[in-house]
């Protein structure tokens, strides 16, 4: 059986997904006996050209990690969609956006004048900023990638055939992408476009805590507030804010565990499109606020006002691929 | 017309990187050499406007290979702005996080970053100069590289939640004590990664030993160095002083609020990372290396038996302090695993560990400004948060190891093109035959 051809390229990244895949520890050894890698800059020497001069579709695997931050990314992405038969969009930048997406928000300073002018430690008197193209007095031209507007996910640039989402993703979750590349090697079937390799249900479902019918709560903590978190019973009433109604399973109810309130960074369930918005109305369902109407944008309003920082609470790693920030990314573009 | 070289992507290393080399018309003389980060991605700003203690959940996506350190560095910062006391098993806890995370980061670095040039040799075939295939080729070490990690790694996700990006620590501690089951199961594994750690400093030895030219002679490069001690000169990599050691060896420490008395950063137009400088000599004379050489040359002793010991041994063997040759980087690297291993031992069988007195309750946020600094396994962070009267982060300032080292590598790299391509280093410099062919 030839091995598959794997290429894994980065985006804007934090190689977290390396890490985590480095964690498979012992059953590396079962992955190398399925991939031969061709391309992995974190842990492998081989450059751009030796992933260019392969031909179109000879790369069986393609995974991708990190948002499209840069004409970099977006770059590296088209060559990978190229090159792979399958691409994979592995980890929650690549799937959503991620935490790199918050910088979506319609700021009223630029992001280049803060990081390069305004820091307190900064010393930049003649105003220097990151060029996207300089000339020298040669006449040659050093470049750098440019900064695009958003940070967003792979399948905003373009066609993705299966996503593995998590921040990183959990080990069981690449073994059971080993399991599907094993599959494949044997068998030639791959499962239905679009799948996401993950679970099925809410992180309710796995989480395991009890959940009363009617949830009700009065106010939210913060994580240092509160004093003694009852293991076994649902966070929501116990006053913390936990994004499990909204959120895939597939990691094991890692942050519960640790009575810490999920996040979302196994993304939204099936056929949701906006994460966040999904959790802004199962809480105010919870909160038994007449819905039979839908939800009215008071409503809205009211339940986001409860809460100082939306954005960060219900879509700490969807941002990028959120309703709400194509509505900022309009407003900004008038 | 000068000619301009590019190597990109530089490989094995976490983040977008890429070399640009500038040599003379006649390919003689080097003009320039920089390493150029691609990208970035404005942590500073989207960390405003997020709930203080949400930071340390969010930053730790700075760096995948090193999130523990981007964790527990804003607890501290937001800790110092709100006036918060933490619990003194609180602190020890962090602590055995963070050297759990030294250990398999240190171990990552060493085994699959770095051992590859030294096994197959710098020329190797690229398909073969990879970790994938020393875990194949030397089945014994591969195995045992493979069981360190996993402790470490293991060891931070029994702490912190998670294996990468955790989530334990909070302003006034943390969520949740460390299980007496998980102490017994990392205590039993304990001496065996100690006799596994033995086995690695004997590895790294020997190649110091075979490439000791190359150490003792290519990229040997005075510069300024910064790492974090305690007050007293001990190595310290949770809670000492910002230490700066100029290159002739003379050491000043300061408070980490001192921060902006110590360092600038300077913006250059090819990069998108900033370069740090001590700003008492300014840029770029003042350009410094940060990690374990820096944590090393900025110590006085290390803070256990063995790793001290492996310390002085390394100072007789080079002969200088500060030690300025840029590939002991991974001998001090090998002594930090040294302490990590003993600093582990020494906190799983301190009683205080498994304590659940973990968090204090007196914690409300004020309107204030608090620095947290800890030493990652690639240098120092220093974190600079800025809170409102509701808890709200306003304004950050983030100093990771990328920026300080930035200044010094490109003058490293310079030195070392110069080296190689001006006087034709390589051709004197003995290399010993690969382990592996
Ligand atoms: S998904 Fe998480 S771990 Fe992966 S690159 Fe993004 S921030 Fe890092
Ligand atoms: S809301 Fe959170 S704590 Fe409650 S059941 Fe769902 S996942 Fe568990
Ligand atoms: S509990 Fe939520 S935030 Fe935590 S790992 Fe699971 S999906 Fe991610």
């Amino acid at each position: 059986m030839a091995k598959l051809k794997t290429a894994i390229v980065l985006g804007a990244t934090c190689a977290g997904c390396d890490v985590a895949i480095l964690d498979l520890n012992e059953k590396i050894f079962e992955v190398d006996d399925l991939c031969e890698f061709v391309f992995w800059p974190t842990a492998m020497d081989f450059k751009i050209d030796d992933l260019l001069a392969l031909e179109d579709g000879e790369v069986d695997i393609g995974i991708y990690h990190g948002a499209i931050r840069t004409s970099e990314d977006l770059e590296m992405a088209e060559i990978l969609r190229k090159k792979a038969k399958v691409v994979v969009a592995f980890g929650a930048c690549a799937n959503f956006g991620g935490i790199p997406s918050l910088d979506n928000l319609p700021y009223d300073q630029s992001l280049f004048d803060l990081v390069y002018e305004q820091v307190p430690s900064m010393d930049n008197p003649q105003g220097t900023v990151p060029l996207e193209i300089i000339e020298l007095k040669s006449g040659d031209e050093l470049t750098l990638p440019k900064m695009l507007k958003d940070a967003g996910a792979l399948n905003s640039v373009i066609d993705v055939d299966y996503y593995v989402p998590g921040c990183p993703p959990m080990v069981p979750l690449i073994e059971k992408v080993v399991d599907v590349l094993k599959k494949f090697s044997e068998t030639g079937t791959l499962p239905p476009k679009g799948t996401v390799i993950a679970g099925e249900g809410t992180l309710c479902e796995e989480c395991g805590r009890e959940k009363p019918e009617q949830i009700s709560y009065h106010a939210f903590f913060s994580p240092q507030e509160t004093k003694k978190i009852d293991p076994d019973k649902c966070l929501i009433p116990q006053g913390i804010i936990c994004m499990g109604p909204a959120t895939r399973s597939g990691c094991g109810a890692l942050c519960t565990k640790m009575n810490v309130g999920c996040r979302g960074c196994m993304g939204p369930t099936v056929k949701v499109k906006d994460h966040g918005l999904k959790m802004i109305s199962a809480l105010t369902s919870l909160l038994e606020v007449d819905t039979e109407e839908g939800m009215t944008e008071e409503q809205l309003e009211k339940i986001v006002q409860r809460i100082p920082d939306p954005l960060g609470t219900f879509y700490r790693f969807t941002y990028g691929s959120s309703l709400i920030s194509k509505l900022h990314s309009d407003k900004e573009d008038k | 017309m000068p000619k301009i070289y590019e190597v990109e992507p530089v490989t094995r290393l976490e983040g977008h990187g890429g070399l640009i080399l500038k040599v003379s018309d006649d390919g003689k003389k080097v003009l320039d050499a920089q390493f150029n980060v691609t990208t970035t991605r404005f942590f500073e700003k989207f960390v405003e406007g997020r709930f203080m203690e949400h930071v340390p959940r969010i930053t730790p996506r700075i760096c995948g290979i090193c999130p523990i350190p981007h964790h527990i560095a804003p607890t501290k910062a937001v800790e110092d702005a709100w006036n918060v006391k933490i619990p003194p098993a609180a602190f020890k806890v962090r602590e055995l996080l963070l050297q759990a995370k030294q250990y398999s980061s240190h171990l990552l670095h060493f085994y699959a970053l770095a051992a590859p040039d030294f096994i197959y040799g710098p020329f190797a075939d690229p398909a073969k100069r990879n970790v994938v295939s020393i875990l194949k080729d030397l089945p014994a070490e591969g195995k045992m590289a493979l069981e360190m990690m996993e402790y470490g790694q293991a060891l931070c996700a029994a702490i912190g939640g998670k294996s990468v990006h955790p989530i334990v620590s909070i302003p006034g501690g943390l969520k949740n004590p460390f299980s007496e089951e998980h102490r017994d199961f990392f205590l039993k594994d304990w001496e065996r990664q100690v006799e596994y750690t033995k086995k690695t400093v004997e590895i790294a030895l020997k190649v110091v030993t075979d490439y000791w030219d190359v150490v003792a002679n290519v990229g040997v490069v005075p510069t300024w160095y910064l790492g974090v001690a305690k007050e007293d000169g001990t190595h310290d990599i949770h809670d000492g002083m910002l230490s700066i050691c100029n290159p002739e060896g003379k050491i000043k420490r300061y408070k980490p609020q001192k921060y902006l008395e110590v360092i600038g950063e300077h913006v250059t137009s090819h990069n998108y990372g900033t370069h740090t400088f001590i700003k008492e000599v300014g840029y770029p004379e003042g350009v410094y290396q940060t990690g374990p050489l820096g944590m090393i040359n900025v110590a006085e002793r290390m803070n256990t038996p063995l790793a001290d010991a492996a310390l002085k041994e390394m100072r007789d063997k080079i002969g200088t302090n500060p030690i300025h040759n840029v590939f002991a980087f991974h001998w001090a690297r090998i002594i930090e695993t040294v302490a990590a291993i003993e600093n582990i031992g020494n906190l799983l069988k301190d009683p205080d560990i498994v304590s659940t007195d973990i968090k204090t309750m007196d914690v409300e946020p004020i309107a204030g400004r608090g620095v947290g600094m800890v030493e990652a396994p690639r240098g120092t962070l220093i974190y600079d948060l800025t809170s409102d009267e509701k808890g709200i982060c306003r304004k950050a300032n983030l100093l990771v190891a990328t920026n300080h080292n930035l200044g010094g590598i490109d003058k490293l790299v310079t030195h070392v093109a110069k080296q190689i391509i001006e006087q034709d280093a390589l051709k004197s410099i003995k290399l010993p035959d690969p382990w592996v062919k």
